[in-house]
């Protein structure tokens, strides 16, 4: 468990960002990325086009593998282990069991002790995150509404998660039952909580990062570092926006520091009104 | 006396080593700018990606002052990704990555492989009475060492080769592994007692 957490203790501080295609590999690892997340469609395109979202196309991956020193993510479906399999026998860093990919089984996530790989999951709230971590998650994101541009689902998460924590913080012993069972999650899990004060791994937050301001706020919020979906090879020019999204993600205490990697960005992507979505991603995995 | 020791947080594990740091009772400072290095009287770079952290000082400003503190002999720690940021010839490393290059020795980004290759081992350190655990994710592996540099403890590779994983030169101390992701604080403690 040491060994496969301690890489996403590495990545802390960091920007995990998505992308397509070796060339988009480099401009991110150009621009200062701890990671890149291999997939073969962003979220935004993914929403866009509908069908079935699946695992990358291995050669897709080891294309990026090789054109980057720095660690590579794939995502595999919501339960699928056999995708998950294919990911660590390629060697990827990290698998991302995601609801942004189709989920291929209703009721169950990946067994993820019985991998070498580490695994990052989404998550909405404090009970979801702690199931992860109970099937073996070394790493939990904020689902967010990816693939929209919009950081309003994520801030919920984040503050959801991060607040529940903060409450059990305050909790008596007896409390702690009732907590484990409102959360669905395994005692053992709510009582280190309640004694640490955080997670027992890494919490970074996704879906819907856009500006460099958001990545502040959702550092700001207590995320550890963020991934970028859609929100940098979606915006009118992706290079300098990924490397202000760097910045911003270390100097995140500094208004000044994050303003002035603000200026003359280009047009972020669009964007999407939550409210009008036909599919909530977050919705997926239980 | 407390010491006040820098670590450097651009990016990376740089809380562990303040919490092991503090634990032994020295005063940490978390350095991101220039001015942040005001007082520093030891330096840790922590593990995390080197590309990033290399970027990042540069962007910062963070780069020249630094360089020069270390060249002047500011004692400094570095771990795994720290190691590559110190290291005199880096391999496998990005053509604009820059280095310190304030200790004599050749490493290999990634050498020991991917993250499915990351493991743990106990290490024997010169000096410590019982075995210590490294943990090594995504570790650079040490291909050469100049003979002025002392080395602390090794690992035997494949083939039987011992491979250096903790070693010093002067004012630079550099594991391949990462000492803060243990609770075992003895490298911290052989680091704060030599700068006295």
């Amino acid at each position: 468990m040491r060994v496969k957490r301690g890489l996403a203790d590495m990545l802390r501080g960091g920007v995990i960002m998505d992308v397509v295609t070796p060339a988009e590999a480099k401009i991110a690892e150009d621009a200062g990325a701890v990671a890149v997340m291999a997939l073969e469609r962003v979220p935004a395109d993914i929403r866009r086009d509908g069908g079935v979202a699946r695992m990358s196309d291995p050669v897709m991956i080891e294309g990026i593998q090789e054109a980057v020193t720095i660690p590579v993510m794939a995502k595999a479906r919501i339960g699928h282990f056999a995708e998950a399999q294919i990911l660590e026998s390629l060697g990827v860093d990290y698998v991302d069991e995601s609801e942004v990919l189709t989920p291929a089984d209703e009721s169950h996530h990946i067994d993820k002790w019985s991998f070498t790989v580490p695994f990052v999951c989404g998550a909405t709230n404090l009970g979801e995150a702690l199931r992860r971590i109970s099937e073996g998650a070394c790493m939990i994101r904020s689902k967010g509404e990816a693939g929209t541009g919009n950081i309003v689902e994520a801030v919920r998460h984040l503050r959801s998660i991060l607040g529940d924590i903060r409450k059990i913080t305050q909790a008596d012993q007896a409390e702690l039952f009732d907590w484990a069972k409102q959360l669905q999650a395994p005692l053992g899990l709510v009582q280190e909580i309640a004694e640490t004060g955080s997670l027992p791994v890494p919490m970074f937050c996704a879906g819907g990062i856009a500006t460099p301001a958001d990545a502040s706020l959702v550092m700001q919020l207590g995320a550890e570092a963020v991934f970028v979906g859609s929100g940098i090879f979606k915006s009118e020019d992706p290079a300098p926006r990924a490397k202000a999204i760097v910045e911003a993600v270390t100097h995140y205490q500094d208004p000044a520091m994050v303003a002035k990697v603000s200026r003359g960005l280009g047009d972020a992507m669009p964007g999407l009104e939550i409210g009008e979505l036909e599919t909530k991603l977050a919705e997926r995995g239980w | 006396m407390s010491r006040t020791v820098g670590v450097l947080a651009l990016q990376g594990a740089s809380r562990e080593h303040s919490t092991a740091l503090e634990k032994l009772g020295a005063t940490v400072l978390q350095v991101r700018v220039p001015e942040d290095l005001r007082g520093v009287e030891a330096l840790v770079i922590p593990g995390g990606e080197s590309t990033t952290i290399s970027m990042l000082l540069e962007s910062s400003g963070t780069f020249e002052p630094l360089a020069r503190l270390i060249k002047e002999g500011l004692p400094v720690l570095g771990t795994c990704a720290g190691m590559i940021l110190l290291a005199k010839d880096v391999i496998d490393g990005r053509p604009d990555q820059k280095s310190f290059a304030q200790i004599d020795i050749a490493v290999r980004r990634n050498g020991f492989g991917r993250q499915i290759a990351s493991f743990e081992s106990d290490l024997n350190i010169s000096g410590f009475t019982s075995p210590f655990r490294g943990v090594f994710i995504r570790a650079p592996l040490v291909q050469s060492c100049d003979p002025s540099v002392e080395t602390l403890a090794t690992i035997e590779l494949d083939g039987g080769v011992q491979s250096t994983v903790l070693c010093r030169q002067g004012n630079v101390t550099v594991s391949s592994f990462h000492p803060e992701l243990t609770e075992d604080l003895r490298i911290h403690q052989m680091f704060l007692e030599n700068l006295d």
